[in-house]
């Protein structure tokens, strides 16, 4: 089976400015990974990188099989902050569509098939009874689903999520991380989720990519949640509690 | 000002007015101007660029008095300024509308600009005038022929660019992501604005545009948000503004238009206080996490965890 992503010296950079260094390290797909690192560490341009929007700067990058170009309809994709911006002028049934016929050109004309694509991915993220509202008119935690349901319409085989739980209270944090566990359970889709704060996705990852010191690491779940990397990681002293839940980590 | 008020009243022969040639010739460029309007709206008030709409206007102007003053068709000398006003904000993308100052002094200066060559024409103020705020009754043969070329082509464009557009509007990052051309498709949508923008500073002058460009379909997205319905309905309502418009206008021997304009003007103001979308955002909390409730006490520790 082809791995979700393949790093060999890859290097990140904006500009002249290097961001990140020296990655080299396999993610095989199924997995649900976290990728963590301090504000400004380059999580974001990793997935600017992955669905080509920015070239690699050194070393050899592979997304599923493949050299990265936009375009690529076998990735999903939901940006930092997506509903932001959206507002009140569209329904969310139009803007889950978007996602699959938004790169057609002409106008209206949607198949039956686009149709129940639609329909699956909306309830796909229980979410089929908003969809005829406008996407304001909905709380936090239903604009993220979706967003979801528009980076599943296209059925990816890797979905990259940026910051899904940003903005949502603890509730909906919880329910957004239920959804990616449902969502990985009844899809074959590798799931990377851009997070600053791991513990309510700690049930779910199994692994995690951790931007460290300029350079990308990846490690397991197991060898990531340790006091001392992540001490080392988010530069203040971080404790790992064993919990009846699961480990939970914190500020010591 | 009562000799001036004496004219203003119902006129008896309206019905005859009414038939006359250049009647005929606002109603013909009038509907296409509302037709161009009505499609070009919904992609202006979804895309949050009814700023640029306002400053290709004021670009119009100088444009106008341009043509005036060197004896080529205002038509002409408005479609220069304002694609090329509409290629520079293309360029510069969504910072035009960030950047208030720098670009309200250059619309300041184009206005100026447009009052200099006004007066280098000299022999008119009623050229002024037209171009502030319109001259539906003025339309002639030739500029219906122009406002033709320019609502089927924009119409054809728009037909082709419709999706990819919408898409790179609502969602510029995933669609750029998904491979939308959306830098290009920005700039093809600042040229057609523009065309209309020629077309609508015509019918009501720069200063009255908003009103027949921008209202009707932001009237119509208050009612709907259907992208098909809101394109036909805020065609509609410019439709029934510009027709209306023109009968009131003429049964009182009112300027066209401030009927026009100010017919959007009540349509826009009887749908906001209908559907109580003055300040729409986010305002249906709280209903739609019904059913939910049950999480609330499942993870209360993790709220001091953060890091």
């Amino acid at each position: 089976m082809t791995d979700a992503l393949t790093l060999d010296g890859v290097s990140a950079a904006r500009g002249d400015d290097v961001i990140w260094s020296q990655g080299s390290f396999t993610v095989s797909t199924g997995g649900i990974v976290g990728v963590i690192g301090p504000n400004g560490s380059g999580k974001t341009t990793l997935l600017e990188m992955i669905l080509g929007l920015l070239p690699v700067a050194t070393g050899r990058l592979t997304v599923l099989g493949a050299a990265p170009h936009r375009g690529n309809p076998r990735i999903g994709y939901v940006p930092q902050n997506y509903t932001a911006g959206i507002g009140e002028a569209i329904r969310c049934r139009d803007i889950v569509t978007l996602g699959r016929t938004g790169t057609r050109w002409g106008f209206g004309g949607r198949s039956g098939a686009d149709r129940s694509a639609v329909d699956a991915a909306l309830t796909a993220v229980s979410a089929l009874d908003v969809a005829g509202r406008r996407v304001s008119q909905l709380s936090g935690g239903q604009q993220q689903r979706i967003a979801i349901a528009q980076a599943l319409v296209g059925d990816p085989d890797l979905l990259l999520l940026d910051e899904p739980l940003a903005n949502l209270d603890v509730r909906n944090q919880h329910e957004i991380v239920e959804l990616l566990r449902d969502l990985h359970a009844a899809r074959a889709v590798t799931i990377l989720v851009v997070v600053h704060d791991l513990n309510p996705l700690l049930s779910i990852l199994d692994g995690a990519i951790y931007l460290l010191d300029g350079h990308a690491h990846y490690g397991a779940i197991g060898d990531v949640v340790d006091s001392e990397l992540l001490t080392h990681l988010y530069e203040t002293p971080i404790k790992v509690v064993r919990t009846a839940q699961g480990d939970l980590f914190t500020r010591s | 000002m009562i000799h001036v008020l004496a004219d203003v009243g119902y006129q008896s022969n309206w019905t005859e007015v009414l038939r006359a040639g250049f009647m005929r010739n606002a109603f013909i460029g009038g509907t296409l101007v509302a037709i161009a309007s009505g499609l070009i709206g919904y992609f202006i008030v979804i895309r949050r660029d009814a700023f640029a709409a306002h400053a290709l206007a004021h670009i119009g102007f100088p444009g106008a008095t341009f043509a005036v003053l060197v004896g080529i068709p205002v038509t002409a000398g408005l479609a220069l300024f304002c694609v090329s006003g509409a290629l520079a904000i293309g360029a510069l993308g969504k910072r035009v509308s960030n950047r208030e100052v720098s670009t309200g002094t250059i619309l300041a200066f184009a206005t100026g600009l447009g009052v200099l060559f006004a007066s280098l024409a000299s022999e008119n103020t009623s050229t002024v005038t037209s171009v502030l705020f319109g001259n539906l009754l003025a339309i002639s043969q030739s500029q219906i022929r122009t406002f033709t070329a320019f609502t089927v082509g924009l119409a054809f464009v728009l037909a082709v660019i419709a999706r990819p557009l919408l898409f790179a509007s609502v969602d510029p990052q995933v669609a750029e992501a998904k491979g939308v051309a959306v830098r290009p498709l920005g700039i093809a949508f600042m040229v057609l604005l523009a065309l209309a923008v020629t077309m609508a500073v015509q019918v009501v002058g720069t200063l009255l545009l908003f009103a027949l460009v921008v209202t009707p379909a932001a009237t119509a997205l208050a009612i709907t948000a259907r992208p098909v319905a809101v394109v036909a309905l805020g065609t509609g309502i410019g439709l029934a503004a510009v027709w209306a418009g023109l009968v009131i206008a003429v049964m009182f021997n009112l300027p066209p238009s401030f009927c026009v304009v100010t017919l959007a003007f009540l349509a826009w103001i009887t749908t906001l206080a209908v559907t109580r979308r003055w300040r729409p955002a986010r305002s249906g909390s709280g209903a739609h996490d019904r059913g939910h409730a049950s999480h609330d006490r499942h993870h209360p520790e993790s709220a001091e965890l953060s890091i």
